[in-house]
């Protein structure tokens, strides 16, 4: 027993020692990130394009779960051992890292110039003078369909949203899919593919948006409220048990074949183009009648900024001026079809999902999620109580005028917009 | 009582000895850390400066509606989570540690590895693991009742407000039992083999053997079980967390203890971390469980020792 | 030994009983194992048969074993787990003899102090312990982890250790005391032998949720060097959520390794047991 547990210990303390072996000379950069999936992109492509050009920089990129990244890079941060650069979350989340101290004042980054002020916005202070992170994507909502089950059932694309339901109704009484492939176990995917997917055209994108920051409309108000009784009427179609059905289950129903549409968002393409043996294709959200003006949500999602304790500062800002260029957009978004460069100086895509979802940018209007900017600062905070009730309407627990009615509640109870 | 009283000695030195290396390491680096977190519960964050602000925050915690609705909601949560376990758990617990304890039961080796499989999974592998199988998607669940031709009585549990948090309390039992079972079963292996011979003498075997003889014996080790299974559900997060996320859907039902405070401390999504109001929620459950255990030590454990030899 | 009159009813229900229970542990478990050797259609079309030539495929585990080196995440837990228990083992033990031995000024106290690390979930402490562990330079090593997980175990090993040392008789330590031993010998000759059972349980309680934990590898070495294995497998999960061939090989992974160890373990852990208990 001694002798085990001795030489357990000694095996212990050489592997131990062995453990801290650093990397000499080069500066090596850490990327912290919760894109867990891009993993092998930034290995085999992006990394590598940088490394080529800038000898004597190493990068490495050590992304945690989703779930995990903002309660992990946060005691990081506290503790002072996070990495060189940090992958951001658009608006308040990481308006509070910089507000903190937690990240560096980027605004006159070279490359920053690239980027409008629409797509710097989501990572600047109120004012917007100060820029913390270079914006790297956006993602679009929409629905992405099976091509071979439309011209199988002989479904036009709808465009109105009569013409949805009638698709829906279509689908449903032939039996072979499954409608509609969403689940609200998950709760999210109810809010970000639902709520906030056929959103805009209610409230008018931007317009809505503004103004319930500004405080003139209500989340009680008809233009509110209506996309929760559109995703009320969602409910037949979708699949069995969709209570327990989570994200990746609903994923896999389509991929599957098994369904016949997914409320989607853009990101999902690399993903599909894998594993669908069928052909797709997609829909912005329909509009009440022919001809309204649509509105798409084009959603700054993601950026990078740079540690403000960062030892390598340089090498850092020289990488984060490198990603503000159009050569990384340009490799970004074609590994990446889905997540669309928010450059200025246009990218050429080679896929023919991602060039649909990015066609709506020319006739449609683009808002971002109308959670995002400011209204999440409190407590409760407005993007969690939104998953939460659009599960809850989906499910037929709360209808859409009790579900609007928590919303505004919890919201005037902090948010006091000046009039 | 174990302790002598011996003659007052100058210094016993030993004690020290014995107790330094674990107070040193306990102290370092788990109590000093967690009461520095503690007593950020009496502040709150004023521009960026921590402001002292007494006892505002529990205020805030039991009269802002905001809060005080969702520590309600999760504790009740956890206390019927803790029903089930003491309701499930354990007595099953009992009863296969009864059975494996029998003498000359054949593959009693087999048996109890079997069993205490679960309980060396990580949380990580069994809120997978069960998210799959009960997934409408996949089928397993209702293929498993078509057998038995209960088909109809499938439902999307981890789904359904009224069955989600049930669904979870069992799944958590499935993965612990174990743990009561082992502690039960050495507790029935080291009763005297003379007491149970003289038991059997008497003409007491099988059941009766075990509830007149037996059970009063082991009542420490249930003690003992009961008082882990308190404190072990009412810091569970784990598997709430990995099964059904953060925010313990639907609409809250499986909302614990642990995971309001995870939202409150670390934030979640769009929600910033709110250090010094979950602070407050972590002294909270601290009370709840020091109360838990201080029953246990003063009133449950000494009225127990009083059956033993 | 004690010629029991077992009926036959009797035993047929208690291995009745035993089976139901042990088939319904047993089921995720092979479940999980018998799908990851499967196709993606064999996965959804049949979850419930075994892989057939038609849908056995090993995908999912060329998948899993192509991306993270495994057998290195393995060796980390290992170590960190191996080491930890055996601080909590030894200093719990000890403080536990103190405890439960001898009066002195404060015993109580210090059993409760003792104790309420229990309480609190450590998690809570985590800036302030990763603050410590970068003014001492140990992020991303081994030693950090083992550090924590040692504080961490330590409360409820002196919880349960300090119960059973109570139990040992003290004709024995008196009759050690009169032969002059010291107390340091009375505690690792005479007392820990005794209590080896218990050992048994704490090792394997505490065991459980070092190699378990998710947290303090992702916080305190999440380099690649370092990473433990569950980590490892929580973040493949979280990078091929929607793969289920790799899912299922990355589960059946870090399921075998712990099912072997626990099963060369458990001979011990019985044997413990079982020899503690003939008196």
């Amino acid at each position: 027993m001694t002798t085990k547990l001795l030489t357990a210990l000694l095996l212990g303390t050489s592997i131990l020692g062995s453990a801290g072996v650093a990397y000499a000379e080069d500066v090596t950069l850490n990327i912290e990130s919760w894109r867990g999936d891009d993993l092998a992109i930034w290995k085999d492509k992006l990394i590598p394009a940088f490394e080529a050009k800038n000898p004597g920089i190493k990068v490495v990129f050590a992304p945690s779960a989703p779930t995990e990244y903002d309660a992990a890079l946060g005691a990081k941060l506290a503790a002072g051992s996070a990495g060189d650069l940090i992958t951001c979350r658009p608006f308040d989340k990481s308006l509070e890292l910089y507000k903190k101290g937690n990240l560096a004042d980027l605004s006159s980054l070279p490359g920053m110039e690239n980027f409008s002020p629409v797509a710097k916005s989501a990572w600047q202070t109120d004012d917007g003078k100060v820029s913390f992170c270079v914006p790297m994507a956006s993602v679009i909502h929409g629905f992405i369909y099976n091509k071979d089950a439309f011209d199988k059932l002989g479904i036009k694309v709808p465009t109105t949203r009569d013409e949805f339901f009638a698709a829906l109704d279509k689908i449903k009484a032939d039996g072979t899919y499954i409608p509609m492939a969403m689940g609200t176990k998950d709760l999210w995917e109810a809010a970000t593919m639902g709520y906030q997917n056929i959103g805009p055209n209610y409230w008018k994108g931007e317009d809505g948006r503004q103004a319930l920051i500004k405080g003139e409309q209500k989340l009680t108000d008809k233009d509110w409220v209506a996309p929760y009784e559109e995703l009320a009427k969602w409910k037949p179609y979708l699949g069995d048990g969709f209570e327990a059905q989570t994200y990746p289950d609903s994923q896999n129903l389509f991929t599957l074949g098994r369904a016949a549409i997914y409320p989607a968002g853009s990101w999902e393409i690399g993903l599909f183009n894998t594993q669908a043996q069928f052909k797709m294709g997609a829909f912005p959200p329909p509009v009440e009648k022919a001809g309204d003006t649509c509105y798409i949500s084009d959603h700054t999602d993601i950026g990078m900024g740079l540690n403000a304790a960062s030892k390598h500062a340089d090498a850092a800002k020289t990488f984060l001026s490198w990603v503000a260029s159009p050569d990384f957009a340009t490799i970004y978004a074609n590994a990446l079809p889905g997540f669309f460069s928010l450059n200025s100086s246009p990218v050429k895509m080679a896929d023919p999902l991602a060039q649909e979802f990015v066609s709506w940018r020319g006739k449609c209007k683009s808002t971002i999620r109308s959670t995002y900017q400011i209204l999440s600062r409190g407590t409760p905070n407005l993007e969690n109580e939104t998953w939460v009730e659009s599960a809850n309407v989906i499910n037929g627990t709360d209808t859409p005028e009790a579900a609007a009615k928590k919303l505004q509640t919890g919201l005037d109870s902090w948010y006091h917009p000046a009039k | 009582m174990a302790a002598q009283t011996r003659p007052k000695r100058p210094v016993r030195w030993h004690i020290g000895i014995f107790l330094a290396p674990a107070v040193l390491v306990y102290t370092a680096i788990m109590i000093l850390p967690l009461a520095g977190t503690l007593q950020l519960s009496l502040f709150r964050n004023v521009s960026e400066s921590q402001v002292f602000v007494g006892l505002g925050n529990f205020r805030t915690l039991f009269g802002d509606p905001n809060w005080s609705v969702g520590f309600w909601n999760a504790l009740r949560n956890n206390v019927w989570f803790f029903i089930i376990h003491m309701l499930v758990q354990n007595p099953i617990g009992v009863m296969l540690a009864a059975l494996l304890s029998s003498p000359r039961l054949r593959f009693a080796a087999f048996y109890r590895t079997a069993i205490f499989v679960p309980t060396i999974l990580s949380f990580v592998i069994v809120g997978f693991a069960w998210k799959l199988i009960l997934s409408p998607l996949w089928g397993v669940a209702p293929h498993l009742l078509d057998f038995v031709g209960l088909k109809s009585l499938f439902t999307p549990w981890l789904g359904k407000e009224q069955y989600a948090l049930i669904a979870l309390s069992l799944i958590s039992v499935w993965q612990f039992v174990g743990i009561p079972m082992m502690l039960i079963y050495a507790a029935l292996l080291s009763i005297p083999e003379e007491v149970i011979e003289a038991a059997e003498c008497d003409g007491i075997t099988g059941l009766s053997q075990f509830w007149k003889i037996k059970l009063p014996l082991i009542l420490p080790s249930i003690g003992i079980i009961s008082i882990l299974t308190f404190v072990g559900n009412f810091n569970a997060f784990d598997l709430i967390y990995t099964a059904q996320g953060a925010l313990a859907g639907p609409n809250y039902s499986t909302d614990i203890l642990g995971t309001f405070l995870y939202r409150a401390f670390f934030g979640f999504q769009l929600q910033v971390g709110d250090p010094n109001m979950g602070a407050a929620i972590a002294t909270m459950m601290f009370l709840i469980i020091l109360g838990g255990v201080c029953v246990y030590l003063f009133l449950v454990q000494t009225r127990l020792r009083r059956y033993q030899f | 030994m004690s010629t029991a009159t077992r009926s036959l009813p009797r035993t047929i229900g208690a291995h009745a009983i035993l089976l139901t229970y042990t088939a319904i542990a047993l089921f995720p478990v092979i479940l999980v194992i018998l799908n990851s050797f499967k196709s993606r259609a064999g996965i959804f079309g049949a979850p419930l048969t075994p892989p057939t030539p038609g849908t056995f495929d090993l995908i999912g585990y060329t998948t899993v074993i192509g991306q993270g080196d495994f057998i290195h995440y393995f060796q980390n837990s290992l170590v960190v787990t191996v080491a930890s228990l055996f601080f909590v083992l030894l200093f719990g033990a000890m403080a536990a003899f103190a405890l439960s031995e001898y009066r002195f000024r404060g015993n109580s106290m210090m059993g409760l102090y003792l104790a309420l690390g229990i309480m609190i979930p450590i998690r809570l402490g985590t800036v302030a312990i990763l603050q410590l562990m970068v003014a001492s330079g140990l992020v991303n090593t081994l030693t950090a982890l083992i550090l924590v997980y040692t504080a961490q175990g330590l409360p409820l090993a002196v919880f349960i250790l300090s119960e059973f040392m109570k139990q040992v008789s003290d004709d024995l330590k008196n009759a050690g005391r009169i032969d002059g031993l010291s107390e340091y010998t009375i505690f690792f000759r005479l007392v820990l032998p005794l209590v080896r059972p218990s050992m048994a349980t704490v090792a394997v309680f505490t065991m459980i949720p070092i190699w378990n934990d998710l947290w303090f590898p992702l916080i305190l070495a999440p380099s690649e060097e370092t990473k433990t294995v569950t980590l490892g497998a929580q973040l493949f999960l979280g990078q091929f959520v929607t793969n289920w061939n790799a899912i299922l090989a990355a589960l059946s992974l870090a399921i075998m390794p712990v099912l072997i160890l626990y099963v060369i373990f458990s001979r011990q852990l019985i044997r413990g047991i079982t020899s503690g208990a003939v008196k």
